[in-house]
C-alpha cells in the first residue's frame, strides 16, 4: 500500500480532515492568545509589538506557510468529502432522520462555508493590508517602527455590520468546533473511553472559550472598552 | 390487559424494480390490533392487496426474532421504526396510535440498490465480509478452548461488536450513507481477539478498500448510526477502526 492509496481511501480522507483540524485548533490558541494583547490597556503597544514579531520573525513566517497550506487542504478536502458523501444517496428520504445526531454535526460544511466567507473578509481587513498593501506605521516606546494594526482594528470595528458579521462567524466557529474537536480525535483513532470523555469535555470548553474570546475583540472596540 | 384496535393510513414506497422510478402510495388498514407486530400489520395489508388483485408490497424479513438482520424498513424517519435498540420485526403496533399516518421507506443508499418496493440488495455487506471479515483457520485437531487466554473485558467488548447483525440500519441512518459502523464492528470483534491477530493489518486494509469500492460515503462521526442501531453497536468501534487503519496503513510494506 502506498501513502497515496492510504490517504485517498474514505478513512484516509478523514484522517487528513482530522489532522489538519487539530493543527487549526492549535493555531486558534496562538491567534486568540496574541490578540488578547489588545486588553493590555496600553493603547495597543503590546499588541502592535506582538503583531510585529509575528510578521517579521522567521519562525511564525514559516509556520504561516504551513497554516495556509493546512487551512486550504482542510477547506478543499471538506468540500470534496461533502460532495462525495452527498452523491451516495441519489434518492433522499421523505422524512429525514434528525433525532439521532446534533444539527451542527450534520452542518459542518455550512458552518465551514460561513467561516470561509469570514476568512475572506478577515484577510481583506488585516492580512492583506499588513502583508501587501501596507499599514500606517507607529513608533513604539523602544523606538521600533511597527505596523499600527491596533489602529486598523479600532477603525474596522467601528462598523456595526462588521462587528455583527464577526460575531456570527464566532458562533459558527463555536458550533464547528463543538463537533469538530472531538470528531477529529475519534478520526485519528482515540477510542479509549477515559480519553474520549476527557477530549469531549475539553472540546466543548474550547468551543465556548475560544470563539467567545474572539467575539469579545470586535465588541470591545465597538463599545470602546479598549481605547 | 386491554386489547385495542386502530385504523391507520400507510404511505408506502412502491417501486417495480431497480430500473424504474418509484413513488409513494397511500393505503388504509383497519382494525389493527396493538398486539400485532409491524410486519404482521403489513401481512394483513398484503392479504388484502392479493384479494383485490393488486401487487403485494415486497419487504425483507426472515427470523422475526430480531437476530437475523434480514428485516429493514425506514419507518417515520427512523431505520427500524420509533423504538430504541429494536428491529422492525420486533416493533409492535402499540408504538402507534389510532389514526396515525405511517411513512414506510426503503433503506436509501446507492450502495443498496432497490430490488422491489421496500426490498434492497445488501450484497455489498457480504462482499465487505468476504474481503477480510473472517479468520483463516487450518483445519486439524480441535484445539482446547482454554489454550488461548483472553482477558474477560476484551472478550466482552469483542462480543458486543460481534452483536452486529449486518442489517444496514447504520447506512440508512447516516447522512453520508457510510457503512463505517458495520465495518468497524466487523473489524473490532476480530481485532480484539488473539485469533484475529495474524490477519489484523490485511483485514482492515482490504475491508476498507472493498467498502470504498461498493460506494459507501465517509464517516463524519455524527452518531446517527449508533442511535439507530438495533444492536446498540458503539460508535467507539469506528474510532478503533480508524486506529487499526492508521496503524496498518503506516506500517504496511
Amino acid at each position: 500500500m502506498t501513502f497515496k492509496q492510504m490517504f485517498i481511501s474514505s478513512v484516509g480522507k478523514k484522517l487528513i480532515m482530522g489532522f489538519t483540524g487539530i493543527f487549526l485548533v492549535l493555531f486558534l490558541i496562538v491567534h486568540a492568545g496574541l490578540n488578547a494583547c489588545i486588553w493590555a490597556m496600553d493603547g495597543g503597544v503590546m499588541f502592535n509589538r506582538a503583531g510585529h514579531f509575528m510578521g517579521s520573525n522567521v519562525v511564525p513566517r514559516i509556520l504561516e506557510v504551513g497554516l495556509f497550506f493546512f487551512i486550504f487542504l482542510h477547506i478543499i478536502q471538506g468540500y470534496l468529502l461533502t460532495l462525495h458523501n452527498r452523491s451516495k444517496r441519489s434518492v433522499g428520504y421523505a422524512v429525514n432522520y434528525s433525532k439521532g445526531s446534533k444539527w451542527y454535526s450534520r452542518s459542518m460544511a455550512i458552518l465551514g462555508t460561513i467561516l470561509l466567507l469570514f476568512f475572506i473578509l478577515h484577510w481583506k481587513h488585516f492580512w492583506i493590508p499588513s502583508r501587501i498593501t501596507g499599514v500606517e506605521e507607529v513608533t513604539l516606546p523602544n523606538g521600533l517602527m511597527v505596523h499600527n494594526l491596533y489602529a486598523v482594528m479600532q477603525e474596522t470595528f467601528q462598523s456595526l455590520w462588521v462587528v455583527i458579521f464577526y460575531v456570527i462567524a464566532c458562533i459558527s466557529l463555536g458550533y464547528h468546533l463543538a463537533h469538530g474537536f472531538q470528531s477529529a480525535f475519534k478520526t485519528i483513532g482515540v477510542h479509549n473511553k477515559r480519553y474520549h470523555a476527557l477530549i469531549s469535555t475539553l472540546g466543548y470548553g474550547f468551543a465556548i472559550i475560544i470563539p467567545l474570546a474572539f467575539a469579545m475583540m470586535p465588541i470591545s472596540f465597538y463599545l470602546h472598552w479598549v481605547n | 390487559m386491554s386489547h385495542n384496535t386502530m385504523n391507520l393510513k400507510l404511505k408506502v414506497w412502491r417501486q417495480k424494480n431497480a430500473n424504474t422510478t418509484g413513488a409513494f402510495k397511500t393505503y388504509e388498514v383497519n382494525d389493527i390490533s396493538d398486539e400485532m407486530s409491524f410486519l404482521e400489520m403489513l401481512d394483513v395489508l398484503n392479504e388484502k392487496l392479493i384479494v383485490t388483485g393488486d401487487e403485494p408490497i415486497a419487504f425483507d424479513h426472515d427470523c422475526r426474532e430480531g437476530i437475523c438482520g434480514m428485516c429493514s424498513l425506514y419507518i417515520d424517519g427512523k431505520p427500524h421504526g420509533p423504538w430504541q435498540a429494536n428491529t422492525t420485526c420486533q416493533l409492535h403496533m402499540r408504538a402507534f396510535k389510532d389514526g396515525d399516518t405511517i411513512t414506510i421507506e426503503p433503506w436509501r443508499s446507492n450502495a443498496f440498490p432497490i430490488v422491489k418496493d421496500l426490498t434492497v440488495d445488501r450484497g455489498a455487506f457480504d462482499r465487505i465480509i468476504q474481503a477480510g471479515g473472517y479468520v483463516s483457520v487450518n483445519t486439524g485437531n480441535a484445539v482446547d478452548g482454554n489454550s488461548l487466554p483472553i482477558e474477560k473485558a476484551k472478550a466482552d467488548e469483542s462480543f458486543a461488536a460481534a452483536m452486529c447483525i449486518g442489517c444496514g440500519a447504520c447506512v440508512a441512518a447516516c447522512k453520508n450513507s457510510s457503512a463505517m459502523l458495520f465495518l468497524s464492528a466487523k473489524v473490532s470483534h476480530l481485532a480484539l481477539l488473539p485469533q484475529g491477530e495474524p490477519e489484523r493489518k490485511s483485514r482492515v486494509l482490504n475491508m476498507v478498500a472493498q467498502m470504498d469500492k461498493e460506494g459507501f460515503g465517509s464517516c463524519t462521526n455524527t452518531g446517527a448510526c449508533e442511535a439507530a442501531c438495533p444492536k446498540e453497536i458503539s460508535i467507539a468501534n469506528i474510532a478503533r477502526l480508524n486506529k487499526e487503519y492508521l496503524r496498518a496503513g503506516l506500517t504496511a510494506e
